[in-house]
């Protein structure tokens, strides 16, 4: 090989449609993933209107029972594997390497084959819509025996989740390989950003339960299949270690869809209070912390199911405990943001809108801890409140945060501003018009994942159907905004937020195809 | 603590009343007909107020912030970003904050797992999509189904004020006796779930769970399967009538002469 050819092969990539399908470049890779989330994002969000739409008034309008099932469970699926996790990939690959200074990530071929295993395995599950006995209709949790339940669809469910985890896991080997090798000289670990610290525990989590996550899938699949009995009573087994199983890789699960949010708002808040991070160092323990205690909270998601006492009492006192470090993240951001000099610009409006209301989320988060009111709560919509509390302006805003901070950096171009800002109030006005009066319907007790509720309950409904759609169609603009940034605007400059600190605001905007070939120096 | 305790139970009793006459109530949980249940509403007030309180200090510094601290203001940001004191205090404080919520908890949870002395032990089965009530050692068992007609389910008809919340069979009870309830399943999992008993266990096949219950006052209690359990899984609701102790073994013998009540026995 020449000398001449070793220099130039790496800025030489093939366009058009191979240049997406053969890529091994970091931004590449991630800008498919959060094109893939948006896309995602779009699906499962019409999936929820057509649930809020069946519930807008009492009796059943527009779909059979069994169908909506298929909504509320498909509606999970896909924004769980297909948005919140895929999205937080795409900024890992995109931001991770310009954080630590690296100049691609580790394994960059494996990146392009996780990326492409996606496409596959939601074409496989979304296909079973169309397939005799529906779509996967037992919840996303998949409890048997009802999940064994399912028609046609079953082994599609089971080998989609088995693509989902093997991505997750090669994603999640990648970032860690990334950011334990590919730091610049002087970059030790407790200077890295926080997004990378959390990405860095988030990869662990998701190395840990993917693997167990499978493993339970494989066994509902031989159960149906091959005649075992791991789940089937009247073959020895026990459907209640299904639930043990699952929320062994669930409770993780939902840290693994909340850290990189912490990361995320942890960057944005300093930016635009122009004051750095209060306790950074407290910052990263507590992550550490809620992913320890995370391994040992997730029968909480199981009070009822008739564990013993001693059962109940460990894992109430646990997850109350999972409050400590949770605050103390929440108490480090309000400290950054005092006597700073503070300016509102649209990721910093995401940004204060998630610390609110993942709070208000982790608040009833709190509630459900408590097992006697938890017999209450539980299966409710006052948890359908609660979850989509911390995952849609807790997890989906910081996504959305993000994609306004580095935006322009990515592009070169800076966002519409005041459309931001409208995108941020209808989203934030919506948001709580949909889940605030869930809370409500749930204490006065009505259950979750029904078609039809008693008269009682029409009222909130109502209210938030309404609030549904107009969140789902505020997203337009988000779309609108993201596309109109990538074909033109005011250019950004390198540093692009006056308070900007960090690697990825030394390089130009947008950045070059490999970020630094020469490591930068680190103070 | 004590006072702290204390203060929250004044606090919480006082905004009880003070809903109460506003007619807010129907929006909360409710505080149900046993003590376990009035316990029960404590514990979740006692955590809401002790939520709404951290959230009013927290979000309150945090306005105060964005109001005051703002650039368009004039001001030079500062340059802290340490204090091991702060860091220490803030994790301190919940954490106390938490122990004094975590035993009364305890002590309400622990009441919920005492099954002792039951009088009456009646055996519930989920079916899909409808429930089976066998009366232990007696001949009384029967089946309890949805009984709005799908008229109303799909708009034909106008619904009834108890839509979806009725049944052909209600189980009937006497209060003031303690109950025992067997729980398992026939098939998929389900969840026996009626809110103003506090009583919520999952109906789980192969397997028997327990909870118990006394209730204070007769009335028409309704509730609802609460486990995804399937296409009807909403349609399979749960109505108890809480009588008086004469009335209810009146009821029980009727019911167990064959024919006489029209109620289908199971496996008989």
């Amino acid at each position: 090989m020449s000398s001449v050819v070793k220099d130039t092969h790496h800025e030489d990539h093939p366009s058009g449609i191979m240049r997406w399908i053969t890529t091994t470049n970091h931004k590449d890779i991630g800008t498919l993933y959060l094109w893939f989330a948006m896309i995602m994002f779009f699906i499962g969000g019409l999936m929820a209107l057509v649930i809020r739409s069946e519930l807008f008034q009492p009796g059943l309008q527009f779909v059979d029972p069994q169908f909506f099932n298929s909504m509320t469970t498909m509606h999970a699926l896909v924004m769980i594997f297909g948005v919140v996790m895929p999205a937080f990939t795409g900024l890992a690959n995109w931001m991770i390497p310009i954080m630590i200074g690296g100049p691609d990530m580790a394994l960059p071929r494996m990146n392009n084959w996780s990326f492409w295993i996606m496409p596959f395995a939601f074409s496989m599950l979304l296909s079973t819509l169309w397939m005799d006995g529906g779509a996967p209709a037992g919840g996303w949790t998949l409890y048997p025996p009802l999940s064994l339940q399912t028609g046609d669809a079953f082994p599609f469910l089971i080998f989609a989740i088995h693509f989902m985890g093997l991505s997750s896991i090669m994603g999640a080997i990648n970032i860690v390989a990334t950011i334990l090798n590919m730091r610049a000289p002087g970059m030790t670990l407790m200077k890295m950003p926080l997004f990378v610290w959390t990405w860095l525990i988030t990869a662990f989590l998701l190395i840990a339960v993917m693997p167990v996550l499978a493993g339970g899938v494989t066994m509902l699949l031989t159960d149906k299949f091959f005649g075992t009995s791991f789940f089937n009573a009247a073959g020895g087994g026990d459907p209640v270690m299904f639930q043990h199983i699952f929320w062994f890789f669930g409770h993780p699960e939902v840290y693994i869809l909340i850290l990189p949010s912490f990361g995320v708002v942890s960057a944005i808040i300093p930016t635009f209070a122009r004051k750095p991070l209060f306790g950074y160092s407290s910052m990263v323990y507590a992550t550490a912390s809620i992913a320890f205690l995370s391994f040992i909270v997730w029968a909480h998601h199981m009070f009822t199911v008739g564990m013993p006492l001693a059962g109940e009492v460990f894992f109430m006192f646990a997850t109350m405990l999972i409050a400590v470090p949770t605050g103390v993240k929440v108490f480090n951001w309000v400290t950054t943001m005092w006597k700073g000099a503070m300016t509102f610009e649209t990721p910093m409006l995401f940004a204060i809108g998630f610390i609110i209301m993942f709070t208000i989320g982790g608040f009833s988060g709190l509630m459900l801890a408590i097992t006697p009111a938890d017999f209450q709560y539980h299966d409710t919509y006052f948890v359908v409140a609660h979850f989509h509390y911390v995952l849609v302006p807790g997890s989906i805003f910081a996504i959305m945060a993000a994609c306004y901070f580095w935006l322009p950096k990515w592009t070169g171009n800076m966002y519409p501003e005041t459309l931001g800002k409208i995108h941020f109030w209808l989203s934030t006005f919506f948001v709580n018009l949909t889940f605030f009066p869930m809370h409500f319907v749930g204490l006065a007790g009505m259950p979750r994942r029904i078609p039809d509720y008693s008269l009682q309950f029409a009222d909130y409904n109502m209210i938030a159907s309404i609030g549904a759609f107009g969140f789902g169609f505020a997203q337009l603009i988000f779309l609108y905004i993201i596309i109109k940034t990538i074909r033109g605007g005011v250019k950004a400059t390198d540093k692009v937020w006056e308070g900007s600190e960090g690697l990825e605001w030394t390089l130009p905007s947008p950045p070059p195809y490999h970020s630094f070939n020469t490591p930068p120096v680190i103070k | 603590m004590r006072y702290l305790n204390k203060f929250l139970v004044f606090v919480m009793v006082s905004f009880t009343t003070l809903t109460a006459n506003a007619g807010w109530l129907d929006l909360n949980m409710p505080q149900g007909v046993t003590d376990i249940s009035q316990e029960v509403f404590g514990l979740h007030m006692l955590i809401l107020w002790i939520c709404v309180a951290i959230g009013v200090v927290v979000f309150g510094a945090m306005f105060w912030s964005i109001l005051m601290h703002r650039k368009s203001k004039g001001v030079k940001p500062a340059t802290f970003h340490e204090s091991t004191s702060l860091e220490f205090l803030w994790t301190i404080v919940p954490f106390v904050i938490l122990i004094g919520m975590a035993i009364p908890a305890t002590k309400t949870l622990i009441k919920m797992y005492d099954h002792s002395d039951s009088e009456i032990h009646i055996k519930i089965t989920g079916y899909q999509w409808l429930w089976g009530y066998e009366y232990l050692n007696t001949d009384v068992s029967f089946y309890s189904k949805l009984s709005t007609p799908y008229d109303e389910i799909y708009n034909k008809k106008e619904k009834n004020i108890n839509y979806l919340q009725e049944v052909d069979n209600q189980l009937v009870v006497p209060i003031n006796k303690k109950i025992r309830f067997l729980l398992t399943s026939n098939d998929v999992l389900h969840a026996w779930w009626v809110p103003d008993l506090a009583l919520k266990k999952d109906a789980i096949p192969g397997f028997i769970n327990e909870m118990s219950v006394v209730i204070n006052e007769p009335g028409i209690y309704r509730g609802r399967c609460a486990e995804l359990c399937g296409r009807h899984h909403g349609f399979m609701p749960i109505v108890i009538k809480a009588v008086a102790e004469d009335e209810y073994d009146e009821w029980l013998a009727n019911a167990g002469k064959d024919n006489a009540s029209g109620l289908a026995k199971i496996n008989k």
